[in-house]
């Protein structure tokens, strides 16, 4: 009876080796790569001078807290119709790492407007609807943490990720819908080519760590859960 | 009603709410009623805008910019190209800021027709080019200089 129990608890934490540390260490690497050349090897921007090198961070910031909600969004509907557990971890993990990205954007937004707009901040569309996508995302995890029934807090989790990814649109669109202060989308026909390359190289490493973190905090979430849903303890079963 | 069936109710409904947000605020003509910035034809056009605060947008008419940086004056032109405002600022500009480029002003319009604002921002397109089209290895030292 007791050795039935301890066979279906959760086996033991091992330090086993997983796949999204080679994505992990694939993107550090085009992240140390990446930063360094657009810090030494491209060029200046010619209105901005050296300032303008914030692209390269401030750019894939935004692209991956966006394909982050993304993901999110594709999990929660996902889950909506399969009840999958693991998607609803999905959902968590996704929406975490595209918050902290979203974090990273504003600040960097920020260091980048001051001495190219002359402001840290203004109302500007895009601005706003940046600000808005973390607060609702924010509002996601906060509506998840209070729900403690897991099959309802998946539940709750995916509805508001599905409600809350109307944002990504609007903010995506919101330079081209809006007068804003902030400039439209650039193309690689409005980017020099040295910078273009620099870029989509940051873009990689970006999207293999925001991989990496996504996949290690799936984990951490099935962990959890597992550790939630074990059965009682055989000594705490006997008293 | 089972559990599954509830749950994909849910996410008919939720998608159906967000898609019709999303399509509520892309169609409708929200943009026409809340506008970050007036050009000077629409301010020029709205006697309301006399006094009160608004933002003013649009290009710096090239050969108007008379910039006192010790005095912390800058005076010049903002334009849509059919209309145009004298704009007086009040401390210096950001370090971007120079004639033919778009830019932002918060501030007044009196009732000589003159702008004043103490906020003066600059709006950078959409493109990243390097200095003078000079090779990247050239402009690197030249700018390092």
């Amino acid at each position: 009876m007791s050795t039935e129990a301890v066979a279906s608890a959760p086996a033991p934490t091992k330090s086993r080796f997983h796949w999204e540390h080679l994505v992990g260490l694939l993107g550090l690497v085009l992240l140390v790569a990446g930063q360094y050349m657009g810090l030494f090897v491209a060029p200046p921007e010619r209105m901005m001078g050296e300032v303008g090198r914030i692209l390269y961070t401030h750019v894939p910031a935004a692209w991956l807290a966006m394909v982050a909600f993304t993901v999110a969004f594709v999990t929660a509907v996902a889950h909506l119709f399969t009840g999958r557990r693991g998607l609803d971890w999905a959902t968590e993990a996704a929406v975490e790492v595209g918050a902290m990205l979203n974090v990273l954007l504003l600040i960097q937004g920020s260091i980048f407007a001051r001495p190219t707009w002359g402001v840290w901040w203004t109302w500007d569309p895009r601005l706003t609807a940046s600000a808005i996508m973390l607060l609702t995302f924010v509002g996601v995890l906060m509506l998840r943490g209070a729900v403690r029934d897991p099959d309802r807090r998946a539940t709750w989790t995916s509805v508001a990720t599905v409600l809350a990814y109307v944002n990504i649109p609007i903010t995506y669109f919101s330079v081209k819908w809006w007068r804003s202060l902030h400039q439209i989308q650039s193309s690689p026909e409005t980017v020099a080519d040295p910078m273009v390359f620099v870029l989509r190289l940051n873009a990689f490493a970006f999207l293999f760590i925001m991989i990496w973190f996504i996949a290690r905090r799936w984990r951490l979430a099935q962990t959890l859960a597992r550790a939630d849903e074990a059965p009682p303890l055989p000594a705490q079963e006997a008293t | 009603m089972t559990e599954a069936m509830k749950r994909r109710l849910f996410g008919v409904a939720a998608l159906a709410v967000a898609g019709a947000a999303l399509f509520y605020v892309g169609m409708s003509d929200m943009g026409d009623d809340l506008v970050y910035y007036w050009t000077p034809s629409e301010l020029i056009a709205a006697a309301e805008a006399k006094e009160a605060t608004v933002r003013l947008g649009g290009m710096v008419k090239p050969g108007t910019l008379d910039w006192d940086r010790d005095a912390q004056q800058a005076r010049f032109t903002i334009t849509d190209g059919d209309h145009e405002v004298p704009v007086h600022c009040t401390g210096n500009p950001p370090q971007m800021f120079r004639e033919g480029i778009g830019a932002v002003v918060e501030g007044k319009l009196g009732t000589d027709g003159v702008f004043r604002t103490d906020r003066v921002m600059v709006k950078h397109s959409n493109e990243y080019e390097a200095p003078d089209g000079h090779p990247p290895e050239v402009q690197t030292t030249l700018v390092d200089e």
